[in-house]
């Protein structure tokens, strides 16, 4: 993995193949500097993800996490450094549609209906009408959506189109999910239910998955690991592997290490903001 | 409200009709009873007949010379409809032009503005040297009239889409055609529809006020005018009647392909209470 991944010739994207415990994600001498203003939102990103993890990034706002996700779903260009994705770069990776991606808003298409959300990734991959008709049904039943299908987005709640929004990012059988903030607009029940369905998805699935959350508690109940930032310029803090059992049930919020977790995540974003130690 | 699951879309729209017919006998009541006001207010103020005539005089000329004001009326509102089709579909096509080449539209959008807000009408005259004394002029007004807001509206609809939107699209590695066909097109839909039910009135009056500078006698404008100046009141008052009559059909006819082209749109679901 050498190299500025946008110089990389097209068609060679198969190197990763030589090792198949490849890595999911590798982030190296990662930076970013907006144009405008010149903002310093990334410096020094290293790391690096295990197919099938759970990883959270968590931080204050303005710490460049949603930046981060970005770069690693190659919707922005970063300033320095690469991003791989399954051995390829992250361009090839999304020409190849390897991510799912949920934005705290459903972004759902009005004009659609809920089925027809769902189906759009795959309208767009080329996929024959049986088939997608076939996956489409297999995803609302997944989200417990039946007997939705027809509705449109603006006759569901919020926790309704969300469901929808995973649907739709899970139709394809993306590599790796991004998330970003997808529950912080929703109520806490909502929140806490979706977690939980999330994580059943997650399993069914087995992909991975790179969360964005403000909220420790949904970090730690969520993640295999997380990523604490720091913000401005934003940087990895820490890294904290999350040891509670699988599978996570609404009884793992109770469980005293759950709280240990969240108590160690909550120092380490105090101690980053407010005194700066390495 | 937005976490409440409608029913059956069905029975909403069945219910909605209803409540629309009882929502119109206020509206009928008012009619009526202007209408009545308006005949008997001319005789007890012995109101001079330039001034305003009766409307049972009105609809006794509007009856008697139907045939003649009929055939204005279609004569001017095919004008209309040229030059609303003429300047739409121009304005559409440039839209989505300055939409894919934004530079270009950062930088002609503010003259489209100011062009906007250019009394149009005052260019009639000048419409007439350019294009003839015939229906050419009535239908380069009328185009121009609609092309300005039906421009503006439609660049704005493709343009204002939440950028979320557009990643989404991207992240499924669709190029810049398909997020047009997808997004930008459905998604301007509201916007567009809204300026072509503007553009349809705008049309009817470009296409009436450019005959007032001259044309063929059968077209409303002239007969307007020319009864006008014979003091032949009821028939011009009969004749802004037809104008009346197919510049609302004009518009609820536009209202109607907005209904079927957004079907999945809120406001199509009875859901505007």
């Amino acid at each position: 993995m050498s190299g500025v991944g946008s110089t990389e010739p097209a068609g060679v994207s198969g190197v990763g193949s030589t090792e198949e415990s490849a890595a999911a994600v590798t982030i190296s001498g990662l930076e970013k500097t907006f144009a405008k203003g010149g903002t310093t939102a990334l410096v020094d990103i290293e790391l690096e993800l295990r197919p099938g993890e759970f990883v959270s990034l968590i931080g204050p706002s303005g710490c460049g996490k949603s930046t981060l996700l970005r770069i690693i779903g190659d919707l922005v260009e970063p300033t320095r450094g690469t991003v791989h994705v399954g051995g390829k770069t992250a361009h090839q990776a999304r020409l190849d549609r390897d991510y799912g991606m949920v934005f705290q808003e459903a972004v759902l298409y009005d004009w659609r209906t809920v089925a027809k959300n769902i189906t759009l990734p795959l309208e767009l991959a080329g996929w024959s009408r049986a088939r997608r008709v076939e996956r489409t049904k297999e995803m609302v039943d997944l989200v417990e959506l039946s007997g939705f299908e027809s509705h449109h987005p603006w006759q569901l709640s919020g926790g309704m189109q969300m469901r929808v929004a995973i649907a739709r990012a899970l139709s394809f059988d993306p590599k790796l999910l991004l998330m970003d903030e997808p529950f912080g607009a929703l109520d806490e029940m909502t929140r806490e239910r979706l977690n939980l369905e999330l994580l059943r998805i997650w399993e069914a699935s087995r992909s991975t998955v790179v969360f964005v959350t403000h909220s420790i508690t949904e970090a730690v109940f969520l993640s295999t690991r997380v990523v604490v930032m720091s913000p401005r310029p934003g940087r990895i803090a820490a890294v904290v592997d999350v040891d509670l059992p699988q599978p996570r049930t609404a009884d793992t919020r109770e469980e005293p290490r759950f709280f240990e977790l969240a108590t160690e995540l909550r120092e380490l974003l105090r101690g980053r903001t407010a005194e700066g130690v390495h | 409200m937005s976490s409440v699951v409608v029913s059956d879309p069905g029975r909403s729209l069945a219910r909605g009709f209803g409540r629309g017919v009882r929502d119109w006998i206020p509206a009928v009541v008012v009619l009526v009873a202007t209408l009545v006001g308006w005949e008997l207010a001319i005789d007890a103020f012995d109101i001079q007949r330039f001034l305003l005539p009766k409307p049972s005089a009105i609809a006794d000329r509007f009856w008697a010379e139907r045939e003649t004001l009929w055939a204005a009326g279609w004569f001017t509102f095919q004008e209309a409809l040229w030059g609303f089709a003429l300047g739409c579909s121009v304005a559409i096509a440039a839209a989505l032009l300055l939409a894919r080449f934004r530079p270009l539209g950062t930088a002609l959008m503010p003259y489209f503005i100011a062009a906007n807000a250019v009394p149009i009408i005052a260019f009639a005259p000048i419409a007439v040297a350019w294009f003839g004394i015939d229906k050419g002029s009535k239908i380069a007004i009328s185009a121009v009239l609609c092309f300005f807001p039906v421009l503006v509206n439609t660049l704005k609809g493709l343009t204002s889409v939440k950028p979320s939107s557009i990643e989404l699209m991207r992240s499924y590695a669709a190029g810049n055609v398909q997020i047009f066909r997808r997004v930008r097109i459905p998604a301007s839909l509201p916007y567009l529809f809204s300026s072509l039910k503007v553009a349809s009135v705008l049309a009817m009056i470009g296409a009436i006020v450019g005959e007032y500078f001259g044309g063929s006698l059968t077209s409303l404008g002239i007969q307007i005018k020319s009864a006008a100046a014979l003091f032949n009141f009821e028939t011009a008052w009969a004749a802004i009647l037809v104008a009346c009559i197919l510049g609302i059909s004009f518009y609820l006819a536009v209202a109607l392909v907005e209904r079927l082209a957004m079907r999945w749109h809120p406001s199509a679901r009875g859901a505007q209470s």
